[in-house]
């Protein structure tokens, strides 16, 4: 009996935070839009008894989904987040690993102060941090400043409300979520398996490419994970740093909700989105799981 | 047929493989090697012996490439290798540590050095199965490393070090996990690689039978200093300190003073030198004796079982009186603590050639221990 009370206790917190919104999203993703409030039919009425209830189901349908096949904007939002999520995480990856493996290399009394520093700028607005951003990249901005007044640049850059500014803003703002997983898997690496490898014939080169990469591989892939899943969805960034034509599916869903009040094809969008998400995050699980048996 | 015996430390011509010229490694304030100077020949079994922290791994470390003099020289084949990096050396290590890669089965950690080194598949294939036949690692060869027993790891470590077949082999206490039987077992086993190979190695170990067994010479240390290098016969029966003599095996140690003795024509017992160690004693006769330490503060050394028992006075160069205070039986031995006079403790070790109820000897009994005039060795106090 405590066993099972124990278990519970997190599938009941699953199914109030998780699935009774997901049912209730579904169920607004196969309704019509209206003019009213809440802005769809049908609803559910429980006055009319038996013959409501199957009122109401004979009106649900997938008109929705069907729509966004339609509708090249969708999909094209999609793969275009897909793309800017899957670069985004290579870019992370690639200025977060050598962080994480000075942060790991450092001297011992030093390694609290560096992950400190790390945390810190969370502990600011997500918001506020994305409005530097605007302020360091716009064309009278710091950067272009800086770099006229070092004589670099004659014209101003255009980054701001571009892609790159974009790109600049996620892994900026995601560095964090690939440097502590990636941190943690690295500083765990006994240095003697480096040596056992050089002793071996490897050269500090391979030695890293054969032991250091591979043991933290369950990093590296958790770090990734943890960007990627939710850059898919990302909403602020684009819509601050991006211009008109960054497409993202974040802003087509905010879009489709505030500005159009489609909140049945806004639905849709969201529950096709989470689909997408399931196979990246069984992913991150399934490394999580391998990860902690291995700790064993 | 006349054996040559295995001595290149005794002859002039030998160049030796391994040379540390005066090298002395500090990590801060701390000395960890002081001022060390050493040859190691080829074709050696070099065991290092000395207590915890007195510098024996950071001597592998050198020779392997992870550690650098702070001054001194390390020469390997006459040529100084301070600035050859470890993948360039022909020297490979098993660490103290074992230090296998767990992301790697066991076979693949054995054929990792290989790998590195380009050999062709079948050849790494032959190799690593024969190392995996040398360590009876045979049906581990799939497993990781975290899904094998303690003794079972330090042999893939052996078998990874061993893989490469390196010109010098450095074993940073290689067997002491093993029980036993399997570790005499791996000892003979190294022994015959040394031989069949003509690899050098240099041995950590703590455990003196295993240096005296296998190595052809042994080097006590302490304190980052090498205080004896001698085969295993002449590091047990001379050593030259007490340090050494207390170290390596049990020993009785008696304070005194040293006089010397006059040399009678025809009896070789006679000089060398005496010991007078207490009021109302006889003075202990040790013909051996340097006479360069008559007049000094000496201590006459002496080894539990060059010593015999018996309940009357023997007629021995050499008696002491005193008590059993207690018997601890070994089975093929046993030692008996005695309590001479004086308070001294001594210990003596007597092969138990009758069975347990025939001997005579018990607790409380008075008895004699004595000793020939050659069996002690007198060291400087
Ligand atoms: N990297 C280092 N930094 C500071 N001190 C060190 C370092 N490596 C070794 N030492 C010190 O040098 C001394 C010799 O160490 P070493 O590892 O050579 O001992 P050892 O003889 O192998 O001991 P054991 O038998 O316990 O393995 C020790 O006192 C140790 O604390
Ligand atoms: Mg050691």
């Amino acid at each position: 009996m405590r066993r099972f009370t124990l278990i519970s206790v997190p599938y009941i917190w699953l199914l109030a935070l998780f699935l009774i919104p997901f049912v209730i999203v579904f169920k607004i993703a196969l309704s019509d839009a209206a003019i009213a409030r809440p802005p769809y039919l049908p609803l559910l009425e429980f006055s009319e008894g038996w013959a409501g209830i199957k009122a109401f189901f004979s009106e649900l349908d997938f008109e929705n989904f069907v729509w966004l096949t339609e509708d090249d904007l969708y999909w094209k939002a999609y793969l275009s987040s897909l793309k800017i999520a899957l670069v985004s995480t290579l870019f992370t990856l690639l200025i977060g690993y050598p962080i994480a493996y000075g942060m790991a290399r450092a001297p011992n009394e030093w390694r609290p102060t560096l992950l400190m520093l790390m945390i810190l700028p969370f502990w600011t607005s997500f918001l506020i941090r994305v409005y530097a951003w605007m302020g360091i990249l716009s064309t009278e901005g710091l950067l272009n400043q800086l770099l006229m007044g070092l004589g670099l640049i004659t014209e101003p850059l255009m980054i701001l409300n571009t892609n790159v500014a974009v790109y600049i803003g996620i892994v900026y703002t995601y560095l964090p979520f690939l440097v502590l997983p990636v941190y943690a898997a690295l500083e765990k690496l006994d240095d003697s398996l480096l040596e056992a490898a050089e002793d071996l014939g490897c050269s500090r080169f391979s030695a890293f490419w054969l032991v250091t990469v591979p043991l933290s591989r369950s990093g590296i892939l958790a770090g990734c994970f943890l960007v990627f899943i939710p850059v898919l969805g990302e909403f602020v960034i684009p819509s601050l740093l991006g211009g008109s034509g960054t497409l993202m599916i974040g802003k087509v869903l905010f879009e489709e909700f505030f500005s159009n009040r489609d909140w049945p094809v806004a639905s849709a969008v969201a529950v096709i989105l989470l689909l997408i998400l399931i196979v990246p995050i069984v992913l991150f699980q399934m490394n999580q799981q391998k990860q902690q048996e291995a700790g064993k | 047929m006349a054996q040559t015996i295995f001595a290149p430390w005794d002859d002039p011509e030998e160049k030796p493989l391994i040379e540390f010229v005066n090298v002395t490694k500090r990590f801060g304030d701390f000395t960890a090697i002081d001022n060390l100077s050493q040859q190691i020949y080829a074709r050696e079994f070099f065991a290092l012996l000395g207590p915890s922290g007195c510098g024996k791994t950071t001597m592998m470390r050198m020779l392997a490439g992870f550690e650098t003099p702070t001054e001194g020289k390390i020469l390997l084949g006459g040529q100084d290798i301070g600035a050859i990096p470890p993948n360039k050396r022909s020297v490979n290590m098993m660490f103290q540590s074992y230090a296998l890669f767990p992301h790697l089965s066991i076979w693949e950690n054995i054929a990792f050095g290989l790998k590195r080194e380009g050999k062709d598949k079948e050849f790494i294939q032959a190799r690593v199965d024969e190392m995996l036949r040398l360590t009876r690692l045979e049906a581990f060869a799939r497993r990781k490393p975290h899904q094998i027993s303690g003794g079972q790891r330090q042999r893939v470590a052996l078998a990874r070090s061993l893989a490469k077949a390196p010109k010098l082999l450095l074993l940073d206490e290689p067997l002491g996990a093993l029980d036993k039987k399997l570790r005499e077992e791996t000892q003979f086993e190294l022994m015959d690689i040394q031989e069949s190979t003509g690899t050098t190695f240099v041995i950590v170990t703590h455990d003196q039978e295993e240096a005296m067994t296998v190595a052809s010479r042994v080097a006590v240390m302490d304190h980052g200093k090498i205080i004896q290098v001698a085969t295993p016969q002449n590091i047990y029966e001379a050593p030259n300190s007490v340090y050494v003599a207390d170290f390596i095996g049990d020993v009785n140690l008696i304070k005194g003073q040293a006089k010397a003795r006059d040399i009678v024509e025809g009896d070789d017992t006679s000089g060398g030198l005496e010991l007078h160690w207490g009021e109302g004693h006889a003075p202990l006769v040790a013909a051996n004796g340097d006479t360069a330490l008559a007049g000094k503060e000496v201590v006459l050394a002496l080894r539990p079982e060059k010593m015999s028992i018996s309940k009357e006075h023997p007629a021995a160069a050499n008696a002491l009186k005193g008590k059993v205070i207690d018997i601890g039986y070994l089975g093929n031995i046993s030692t008996y603590h005695v309590e001479l006079d004086n308070g001294t403790m001594v210990k003596a070790q007597i092969a138990n050639t009758r069975r347990v109820s025939r001997r005579q000897i018990t607790w409380e009994d008075e008895v004699w221990l004595s000793f020939s005039a050659t069996a002690a060795i007198v060291l400087e106090g």
